[in-house]
């Protein structure tokens, strides 16, 4: 199981958090020009590495706050300190 | 079956080639989808100057990891239609591939548990007879005559309302159908070339000329992916984004016990789904973990859900031992159906993206994969599972369907 840790309540068991996949995806600024290919690529299309990964976590049965968490996708490994900045890019 | 009872191994397996400096088509990835499509290559379209390219060993990756089952019970024309193909393939392939793969037609019952699980089951059976398969909707008392061992009664927090029962659907020994396609492959001519690993490609125009390999650079002319949860990888190598997510699929067994069930059983409620192999430790497979990872291991909490779920329903298992887990690398897609035909480019293919369900497919699309790579063109059946379908939104919402909640 993933110790997943929370910047406001600390580090706690992957149970209590529900994932958000991918951070850092905003909202298409000028949705209303989007073509079909555009908008797919927003509502479908999302990073798969194998390595470091900047993900978003909800604490679902704590703070109730969404956050990100850089983790290792092979050895699960969480780089740094979690950051409540869901726009974070990666820093690995 | 006892175990003194098995088949052995056959004797002659396949040669372990060296790689060749070029060949007419090179399938990256040396599971089952990979062996049957270098099968079918050969066998169908005269086509055997071909190398399956394997980064670990043969069958290493989700061929060894899966639970087995086998069904064509889908919701949509166009998965009925793949995996009845499939489903038929499975019934003459031991004749096909001269080869005991203990393919077991024992029936499939996916249990209904609410109000809502009851009508999208007949919902589906309806579909399924529409489409010529051989679905039927059993009450709890039927149930509870096919699998004696199962709580039919209203003691479970959930109790099975119905199933779905489909008496063609059942198990095959994974291993030996990936032995039996590697070897008629080889027979035909197909170089199997094991600890090769693809890092990267070259190309010329709108062409792939090449791969870059850890045994060296290997020309094609055409290239088929075939890599399941390292399709990403893969397919960024060659510039192209694909709408997949790898994530663990956790599965176990217990240790050997006499048979105590004869039919595949599969609950998406309370979320298990076990079948008896026929040495006979009970196979059970969990749900994926949320997370995108490549460990090969997911988290334990999935298998303590899942255990909880077996014991609820059958209480008899809670004697049982567990006596290895492990996870596979699935990919999975929005509409959780496959990615099947071109690549933007003119001479490479993809088929990736079956998720949880790519085992009891790998007889139809390797011949279907073949089919598409050999005439240039994508196979009617693999027509509706072209990339574009995210951006023209012609989805094929299999997320019922699939067993697997992701």
């Amino acid at each position: 199981m993933l110790r997943i840790p929370c910047p406001h309540c600390g580090e706690r068991d992957e149970t209590e958090f529900e994932y958000g996949g991918q951070a850092g995806v905003a909202y298409p600024e000028d949705s209303a020009v989007l073509d079909d290919r555009a908008w797919s690529e927003y509502l479908f299309y999302r990073d798969n590495p194998r390595g470091w990964f900047c993900e978003r976590w909800f604490h679902t049965a704590g703070c109730r706050q969404w956050f990100v968490v850089e983790r290792h996708t092979v050895t699960d490994e969480i780089a740094g300190p979690p950051r409540a900045d869901f726009t974070a890019k990666r820093r690995t | 079956m006892r175990i003194s009872d098995r088949p052995a191994p056959p004797s002659l397996l396949w040669r372990d080639a060296e790689p060749g400096r070029a060949y007419d088509v090179v399938v990256v990835g040396g599971g089952g989808h990979g062996l049957a499509t270098a099968y079918y290559l050969a066998k169908h379209h005269g086509i055997a100057n071909v190398a399956v390219l394997e980064r670990g060993w043969l069958a290493g990756g989700n061929m060894a990891r899966n639970t087995t089952i086998i069904r064509s019970n889908y919701l949509w024309d166009e998965s009925a239609r793949i995996y009845e193909y499939s489903l038929k393939l499975w019934e003459g392939l031991e004749d096909e591939l001269d080869c005991e793969i203990l393919f077991s037609q024992r029936g499939v019952l996916n249990l209904a548990h609410s109000l809502g699980d009851v009508r999208e089951s007949k919902r589906r059976v309806n579909a399924n007879q529409l489409n010529g398969i051989d679905a039927q909707w059993v009450g709890p008392e039927e149930v509870g005559k096919l699998v004696p061992i199962l709580d039919v009664t209203d003691r479970p927090r959930y109790p099975v309302l119905g199933a779905t029962y489909q008496p063609r659907a059942g198990i095959a020994k994974h291993d030996y159908v990936a032995w039996g396609y590697a070897r008629a492959a080889d027979a035909l001519g197909v170089d199997i070339v094991q600890n090769c690993e693809v890092r990267g490609f070259e190309t010329s125009g709108n062409r792939v000329v090449a791969v870059n390999t850890s045994r060296g650079r290997i020309g094609l002319d055409r290239l088929a992916l075939c890599a399941a949860g390292h399709s990403s990888g893969l397919a960024a190598d060659l510039g192209v984004r694909l709408p997949l997510q790898s994530h663990p699929l956790q599965a176990l067994v217990s240790e050997l016990l006499e048979p105590v069930l004869d039919t595949v059983v599969m609950s998406n409620a309370v979320h298990v789904y076990v079948s008896q192999a026929h040495k006979g430790e009970l196979v059970m497979g969990a749900g994926v973990d949320a997370y995108v990872g490549y460990g090969q291991r997911g988290s334990l909490h999935v298998i303590e859900e899942q255990l909880a779920a077996a014991v609820e329903l059958f209480p008899i298992f809670a004697r049982a031992h567990v006596l290895r887990t492990w996870a596979g690398i699935v990919d999975v897609t929005p509409d959780a159906s496959p990615i099947v035909g071109h690549l933007p480019y003119d001479n490479a293919y993809i088929n990736c993206g079956w998720g949880t369900g790519g085992f009891k497919a790998t007889p139809g699309i390797g011949s279907v994969y073949a089919d598409t790579i050999a005439a240039g063109r994508p196979h009617d059946l693999a027509l509706p599972y072209a990339l574009d379908r995210f951006a023209t939104g012609r989805l094929i919402d299999e997320h019922g369907a699939a067993a697997v909640a992701h």
